[in-house]
């Protein structure tokens, strides 16, 4: 019953509220839709924090695409066997997790140790951010450790599996319930921090402005007639 | 061409007292909240001084405004794509901080009647708003007001270190003016080109450049991008404001807040028609020191009939045209040019211009005999207090001569205005010299020292009508209206605390409330 609860309901729960929270909030928050920068209060301690960890959290984003979304065959397919794969995933994977974790651990401390910029943080600032570092530790920790440990382990033969239940919308508890202790939390948290996001800062994620890039630099605006 | 029609403003600094009347009466209007403390729409320099922020002026450092490349114009901060590509969006190397503004600051009043008997009668500390720890004050606003500390500042104004001759800063040669600064309404706002999510922009009706409170993103590329600086950023709902040019007021026909309280009575509001066609072209002229005739240039004749012609064509009604050809305005930019836009040279084609102030002449120019010898007034003002390269450097990107050329027109006007009063005689070709006609003298005189009300501001109504339907709007607003109090009536402040959010506080302002649909 509880693996039913933390694989399948929670999982669906999360997303729901992920989608219907963003509407909700696009719709009746567009006032509060910002990047909350705090750049204006502190500069120097944020340029090196904000720049590694938005930085790495584009591979790593990626990263779980491929290892998530795309099924091993597949990959063997083009010639990406397991051995290519599993060097990839912890090297790579495993160095921007690291580049991400220092970013986001500069971040907190400056959140923390600034008076006036922790002044400024809203509660759901504070969650955000020890939310993120904590993700962040325990997906490098599952990445670098437990894979060296549980060497029988492959999350493409369980998680991915799992994951591609959730999206098709044939989900299989089972496959998570001998997952180790740590990949599990890492999932947990995550689906957990999706269900926050429309109520966060994070949603700025969403704002990035590509269409400036082909816009007229000068803006008019008139009345409708 | 594309005929646009623009309220524009120009300060006669000859006139500035610097009071800061207008900087308070606008402070009180649309900055007296959490948040923007720090923020002054409109404020009041002393020159020369580094100004607020520190040095804004310096762009090698802030990198506002534009630039030419290969003779194209992109912004000094970056191409569009740069500041995506670069990861600029994650952190923003060019922005300034707080304390380049200043840290908003109150006092501990409480202490003064709640502290227990002592030696000492308790003092009121200055704690910070932002983060309430105790503060030791080393900056603020005004902190340089009448040349305070101007030993130190003034020297790091860059306007001075532009210029070749060594300016020492002792008694006896120091000078300074005043410098009241707002928004420039900008023909080619680089904060406009700046904004990623396209949250700022110029209202076509009327040329004013208006942040939109609800897409604004917080990117804070615009104060970045502003070579003035007058975007801010409010540190509570963190979103850019910025001058409104009291917009409200001047679709009602009612100059800004800032021109209706100066005291001095030298601030015009006048509307300008322009090429819209033409702007870009003209803010990519070659030598910087051409930008003023440049955009000048643009400036249409109101009483041209081609002019009026094609304006009628592009949706400019005739009270706006009335207004064109009744501008203050245009007479003091384009007919006499006594005007000059602010630092040209950023190419953003400001559109709030300053007539030069005249000073002081040494005393050998000054003497009983000046009105005689016709001759004397030339040679005069170059030898003013305030060095006219210091003026050319803010007005004209340094070219010296059209800011002479004012300079002369303004003191001949005096010298031929003295001689009227006093009965004496005086030789009308004179005024020939410095391109003028006794009327015109003498108009410009009404404009310049009599300053009436009607001839400083001559803003036509905005034309609600054409996209409203005021039969059905009338009665839908207004006092107690759908049992809900007047937004905005009362002091803005008197049900604001500081623990409330920063939505809460725009929707219950007037800020907020007046937001345009």
């Amino acid at each position: 019953m509880l693996d039913q609860f933390l694989w399948v309901i929670f999982p669906y729960l999360c997303v729901v509220i992920f989608i219907v929270g963003h509407i909700w909030r696009y719709r009746i928050d567009q006032f509060g839709w910002t990047a909350k920068s705090s750049e204006f209060i502190e500069k120097k301690q944020l340029m090196v924090g904000s720049i590694l960890f938005h930085f790495a959290v584009i591979p790593v984003f990626f990263g779980h695409i491929v290892g998530l979304f795309i099924p091993a065959h597949w990959m063997s397919a083009i010639g990406v066997n397991e051995h290519i794969y599993h060097l990839g995933a912890v090297y790579v994977g495993g160095f921007f997790g690291v580049v991400m974790f220092v970013g986001m651990f500069l971040l907190t401390f400056r959140r923390i140790n600034n008076k006036s910029v922790r002044k400024l943080s809203s509660v759901s600032d504070m969650v955000v951010n020890f939310l993120l570092l904590f993700i962040t530790f325990i997906g490098i920790y599952a990445t670098l450790v437990t894979n060296n440990i549980v060497t029988d382990f492959d999350y493409r033969q369980s998680i991915s599996v799992w994951v591609r239940g959730l999206v098709t919308f044939s989900p299989d508890a089972s496959l998570m319930t001998d997952v180790p202790l740590t990949f599990q939390i890492h999932v947990l948290s995550a689906f957990l921090i999706f269900a926050l996001w429309p109520a966060t800062r994070l949603v700025h994620a969403w704002s990035l402005p590509f269409n400036y890039v082909g816009r007229s630099y000068i803006v008019y605006r008139r009345h409708k007639q | 061409m594309k005929i646009k029609a623009q309220i524009a403003m120009v300060m006669n600094l000859d006139k500035c007292i610097g009071c800061h009347t207008c900087s308070v009466t606008c402070k009180s209007t649309w900055t007296n909240r959490p948040g923007a403390e720090y923020m002054w729409f409109n404020n009041v320099e002393t020159k020369p001084g580094i100004g607020y922020p520190k040095r804004w002026e310096d762009q090698e450092h802030y990198k506002g405004g534009w630039k030419l490349r290969n003779g194209r114009l992109e912004l000094k901060s970056g191409t569009k794509l740069s500041k995506i590509a670069l990861g600029k969006i994650f952190y923003n190397p060019d922005m300034p901080e707080m304390k380049e503004y200043y840290e908003p600051w109150t006092y501990n009043y409480q202490d003064l009647i709640t502290k227990e008997e002592s030696e000492h009668s308790p003092v009121a500390t200055a704690h910070s708003v932002i983060s309430g720890e105790k503060m030791d004050l080393e900056w603020g606003p005004n902190w340089e007001d009448d040349l305070a500390g101007g030993h130190i500042t003034g020297p790091q104004d860059p306007n001075i270190q532009q210029i070749e001759e060594e300016i020492k800063f002792n008694f006896e040669k120091t000078f300074m003016m005043y410098l009241p600064r707002l928004c420039e309404h900008c023909l080619n706002p680089s904060c406009v080109a700046s904004c990623p999510s396209g949250a700022m922009y110029k209202r076509d009706e009327d040329g004013i450049v208006l942040v939109d409170q609800e897409a604004c993103r917080g990117w804070r590329y615009c104060m970045t991008g502003c070579p003035y600086k007058k975007v801010y950023f409010n540190w509570k709902t963190n979103k850019a404001e910025k001058c409104t040019f009291c917009f409200p007021r001047v679709e009602a026909g009612l100059p800004t807040v800032c021109s209706e309280t100066c005291t001095g009575r030298m601030r015009y509001l006048g509307v300008l028609l322009y090429d819209a066609d033409r702007v870009l072209e003209a803010a990519a002229t070659e030598n910087e020191k051409d930008l003023y005739e440049a955009q000048l240039d643009l400036f249409l004749d109101p009483n041209d009939p081609e002019v009026i012609a094609q304006a009628e064509r592009d949706g400019i009604s005739n009270d706006w045209i009335e207004a064109a050809q009744n501008s203050p305005v245009y007479k003091l930019a384009v007919e006499y040019k006594l005007a000059f836009p602010l630092h040209p040279e950023y190419r953003t084609m400001p559109m709030v211009w300053y007539c030069p102030p005249l000073s002081p002449i040494m005393n050998y120019f000054e003497g009983k005999d000046s009105i005689k010898n016709p001759d004397a007034i030339f040679p005069a003002i170059e030898e003013m207090r305030i060095p006219l390269q210091y003026l050319a450097n803010m007005l004209t990107a340094g070219d010296v001569e059209p800011v002479k050329g004012a300079l002369q027109k303004m003191a001949m006007m005096r010298q031929y205005m003295r001689a009227i009063s006093s009965g004496k005689d005086f030789d009308e070709s004179r005024l020939e010299r410095v391109g003028m006609s006794a009327n015109e003298t003498k108009m410009m005189y009404r404009l310049l020292a009599i300053a009436k009300y009607e001839d400083r501001f001559v803003i036509p109504t905005s034309h609600r009508e054409q996209y409203t339907d005021p039969y059905r709007a009338q009665g839908s607003t207004g006092y107690g209206f759908g049992g809900d109090d007047c937004d905005g009536c009362g002091p803005v402040m008197a049900a604001t605390t500081s623990n409330q959010t920063g939505k809460e506080i725009y929707e219950q302002n007037f800020y907020g409330g007046i937001w345009r649909d």
